[in-house]
């Protein structure tokens, strides 16, 4: 079986801090929303606040991280194989057919996946980051009358919506790292950067561990 | 090792020019504050026979100071409200005792004044202002109730026909030890109000004359000690912070010495300004909506000392199995019926309501039309809303009563409740004279016929401020159920009735719907993978 190294360091960094920190979020955030009481709401709030701040900053090293190194080219929407791959996941994964799509260096994600990680990092982040941001500052805000008129609640209501989605994309997101070739192969990709390949691929990482 | 030495020399002529500055040496640490001692002074040696004899040998020094008296509340029991209506003491009714007028011997004693016994009295008379009620540091100056005021100089029995003698004060004692204002002083009224100890106001009564920290940060007498007069700080005789001027919300900053301000020193911007809170900033956000009172007065009520938070006239004047007036108590010992004031429910440690608040105050006077009907009358109503600008979310004491009325001219009633005649509630309990003359009094038609409905009167709750690890804590608001539950306007976030409950329903529905749908799609792959092994 060869290996592949795919994810190198600052990219595992970075997923792995930002999904300890969204998951935090999602936990805080709905006891701020008032769904639930768990660690207190002033403690919810504070530390909310703390991993937003975090966050952003792991955001704008992962936005230069991805201009400098091109990864960004990783996220371009192709409609190339979309339905074959969603047609192995819907039927092929239960066939035992095998996947329409291999991954390479260069493109390491499938076309599902480019769809749906484009759509975080251009729909739903950015809905966050604004509505979070106007949440937090809505007193200076109201105090520059630049968006005068703009009610709490309506923020509150962009926020909430938002956190919502990204709970729906984190379970999907979550339960498809277990289609890999075994249970756990993905989440050990992500983990280590190596990813395992059932047949020999075509690009040669060069300076590639073994 | 010049330049050392040098540096040295002026260092210890700085430290020791420090110490001879900062510690006085305890001769000049025993120097009075003020500079003058009352007790020397001719004009106070002498056996005042009453009051205004102190009165007139006060005034032969500070020459202008019944002329600044008679310019305040303390004095009139007046106040021009800005939208026209006459109020203060001598003119609103109230669900305590409802009135002064036709009461005035006896509410009197707590007049700034001598002799005020109807509505005759000279408000323009120098001697008759009472200088001792707010200046005695002896703690025996008494104004005894139905004096109209004055104070005892002879012994004598009060209430007439009761048998209690009460001694008389000596006035060349108190004179000569007259000081400035104490806690003691305001509270010998302002702790009393409604007609006993912390009955009106909640947030005022005589535990307050030596309070802790717990109980209150500012006046806790073994801290901070602040006298009442530090907060209403008091030009002429011009008390500030009257809560029928009320500064329900101060944009200003704290005030500095040397720089004239007309906005009121009596808030709690004026000396902390906007921006308070230091170690947890986010705090500061909420200046803009919430009255620092808010969350800096978990509860009233709290030295130890109930307040009144109804009262029941329409069940007074029962007497019981002996014939006497009836006088029940609860488990605590508290008064909660008598006969002569009806039904009472009282309150400890009581949460606030808590309501926005923009400083105006509008009130149901005499003449003014009521009638029974859904709602209580509202005796006075603060007004406010979210979006005015003006308001804050202030904590007030409500106070429901159920009190007197003319059913057919539709107006509250005047009450004659005190006095040794034959129509006065108190002494003969029946109604129907008690209001005639009453509403005689002020010269209102009244048609024979009494009735009760049900009033309620707001009070702002600013006193008792609670040390800052005992303020309310987030929860305590952001929550559904929380204390401002029933604040409209605003959003609160963790309040449920402000969500939209439609994406809380269509959120955690996809949230589900995902979680099962990858729960189906996982089991399917575990049945296949086991079938094809």
């Amino acid at each position: 079986m060869a290996r592949i190294y795919i994810f190198k360091r600052f990219e595992r960094f970075w997923h792995w801090e930002q999904a300890a920190l969204i998951i935090l979020m999602l936990l805080t955030g709905f006891e701020i929303h008032g769904s639930y009481a768990l660690v207190g709401w002033e403690k919810a709030a504070n530390l909310h606040t703390t991993a937003a701040w975090t966050l952003i900053c792991l955001w704008l090293f992962a936005i230069f991280w991805h201009f400098t190194t091109g990864e960004w080219k990783q996220y371009i929407p192709t409609t190339r194989n979309v339905l074959a791959v969603a047609s192995y996941y819907t039927v092929g994964i239960f066939t035992g057919a095998p996947h329409p799509f291999r991954v390479t260096r260069l493109s390491k994600h499938n076309p599902l996946q480019r769809l749906a990680y484009l759509m975080v990092k251009l729909f739903i982040n950015p809905l966050i980051w604004v509505s979070g941001l106007l949440y937090l500052y809505y007193n200076e805000l109201g105090a520059s009358k630049l968006a005068a008129g703009l009610e709490l609640g309506s923020i509150a209501l962009v926020h909430t919506a938002a956190a919502f989605m990204m709970l729906a994309f984190l379970i999907g997101h979550a339960y498809l790292t277990t289609t890999g070739h075994t249970p756990f192969a993905h989440i050990k990709a992500m983990i280590t950067g190596w990813e395992d390949q059932d047949e020999p691929v075509t690009i040669q990482e060069p300076g590639a561990r073994s | 090792m010049r330049a050392g030495l040098c540096t040295m020399t002026v260092m210890t002529t700085l430290l020791v020019g420090a110490a001879a500055h900062g510690a006085p040496d305890p001769e000049s640490a025993k120097l009075l504050k003020s500079t003058s001692d009352h007790a020397k002074f001719k004009v106070l040696e002498q056996d005042f026979k009453t009051g205004p004899e102190v009165t007139k040998a006060c005034l032969s020094c500070h020459t202008e100071a019944a002329k600044q008296l008679h310019l305040t509340q303390h004095w009139t029991w007046e106040f021009l409200n800005p939208d026209g209506q006459r109020l203060g003491k001598k003119h609103v009714i109230n669900n305590f005792c409802t009135s002064v007028a036709s009461n005035y011997a006896s509410c009197t004693t707590c007049h700034i004044g001598y002799g005020w016994k109807d509505d005759k009295f000279d408000f323009t008379s120098q001697v008759n202002v009472d200088c001792l009620i707010c200046h005695d540091s002896t703690g025996n100056y008494r104004k005894q109730p139905g004096l109209a005021g004055n104070v005892v100089t002879q012994p004598m029995e009060i209430p007439p026909g009761s048998g209690i003698r009460v001694k008389p004060i000596d006035l060349k004692k108190i004179a000569q030890a007259v000081a400035k204002t104490s806690r003691d002083n305001c509270g010998a009224c302002h702790f009393f109000g409604g007609g006993g100890d912390g009955v009106k106001h909640g947030d005022m009564d005589s535990s307050l004359a030596s309070p802790d920290k717990a109980l209150d940060v500012h006046m806790d007498a073994t801290g901070n000690n602040f006298a009442c007069a530090t907060c209403h700080m008091t030009e002429g005789h011009q008390v500030p912070g009257s809560r029928y001027a009320p500064t329900a919300q101060d944009k200003g900053g704290a005030h500095l010495r040397g720089k004239e301000y007309t906005t009121n020193p009596t808030t709690c911007q004026s000396c902390h300004g906007q921006a308070p809170h230091k170690a947890n900033a986010k705090l500061n956000d909420h200046t803009g909506k919430v009255a620092c009172q808010t969350c800096h007065i978990p509860s009233y009520a709290r030295g130890g000392i109930a307040t009144k938070m109804s009262w029941d006239w329409s069940t007074a004047g029962k007497m019981g199995p002996d014939g006497k007036p009836l006088i029940r108590k609860d488990a605590k010992g508290h008064v909660i019926y008598t006969a002569a004031k009806g039904d009472f429910v009282l309150g400890e440690n009581v949460v606030p309501d808590y309501m926005w608040f923009n400083g105006k105050v509008k009130y149901t006077l005499f003449g003014d039309k009521v009638d029974k009907g859904e709602q209580p009358t509202l005796i006075n109503h603060f007004e406010g809303s979210a979006s005015d600008g003006k308001s804050l979310i202030w904590p007030v004491k409500v106070m429901r009563g159920k009190q007197a009325y003319d059913p057919v001219n539709k107006t509250l009633a005047v009450l004659h409740m005190a006095g040794n005649d034959d129509t006065a509630f108190w002494t003969n309990f029946n109604w129907e004279r008690a209001v005639a003359v009453g509403m005689a009094s002020v010269g209102a038609p009244f048609s024979g016929k009494v009735d009760f409905l049900a009033t309620e009167s707001t009070w702002p709750i600013t006193h008792m401020v609670a040390p800052a690890k005992d303020a309310l804590r987030c929860r305590d608001c952001h929550a559904s159920g929380g204390r401002l539950e029933k604040v409209p306007g605003i959003y609160i976030p963790g309040r449920a009735s402000d969500h939209a409950g439609w994406l809380d329903a269509a959120g955690w529905a996809i949230a589900v719907l995902a979680m099962l749908g990858v729960l189906v799609h996982g089991a399917g792959r575990v049945i296949v993978s086991r079938r094809n092994k």
